[in-house]
């Protein structure tokens, strides 16, 4: 139980950007998650996905680390950015590429996978 | 009471000086919403920590399943100085 913590944890410390979220990229299971996925792949952000669908737990633990109660969850460089609502607005406003940038670089790759933790 | 008027009365209770109050059914099903709170206690705020209020206030409807999906769109009154992008 602890451990999948520790993973998550990890995930949203280590990745550039980390999306948690229903589905994978490739076969997204969720409106809500495809509006973040879009937003962020818009933006050039590099996207670690992670599908919660597989184990009702990695729903539970990153709510509790997160303190957020709904899925997707994206952050950049362990910090939360929101749900799909949130990165949207920012996109639409330019400060979602402001806030990529200074995080990891103009010069960033755009690389986009999926991380199975169950 | 609908699911509706439940999450507008949560809501009112929670952001009594709200400038801006709405909920809407998005599909009709009575569980997808999209609510709108623009209010003075969001001044100064990050879009995280007004979303996470309106959380808060919306917290037993999210937990019993009377929500299924909930899109949130939150902003202080145009007077304030928020510090944010136009």
């Amino acid at each position: 139980m602890s451990e999948l913590r520790d993973r998550i944890q990890t995930i949203i410390s280590d990745e550039p950007v980390s999306l948690f979220m229903k589905g994978t990229p490739q076969f997204v299971m969720c409106g809500n998650s495809d509006r973040a996925l879009r937003a962020l792949l818009d933006a050039g952000a590099p996207v670690t996905a992670v599908d919660v669908l597989p184990d009702p737990q990695i729903r539970q633990e990153l709510s509790s680390l997160s303190g957020w109660p709904t899925i997707p969850q994206v952050f950049i460089r362990g910090e939360l950015i929101g749900g799909a609502d949130i990165v949207e607005e920012l996109h639409a406003s330019g400060e979602l590429q402001q806030r990529l940038d200074e995080a990891l670089g103009a010069g960033r790759e755009q690389v986009v996978r999926t991380v199975a933790l169950a | 009471m609908s699911a509706t008027a439940t999450l507008e009365s949560l809501l009112r209770a929670a952001f009594a000086d709200a400038t801006v109050l709405s909920v809407e059914d998005r599909t009709g099903g009575g569980d997808h919403f999209q609510v709108v709170v623009e209010s003075p206690s969001f001044a100064g705020l990050t879009l995280v920590e007004q979303h996470r209020l309106v959380y808060d206030a919306l917290a037993a409807p999210l937990a019993d399943g009377t929500i299924h999906e909930l899109r949130i769109r939150t902003r202080a009154p145009q007077t304030a100085s928020t510090g944010g992008t136009a």
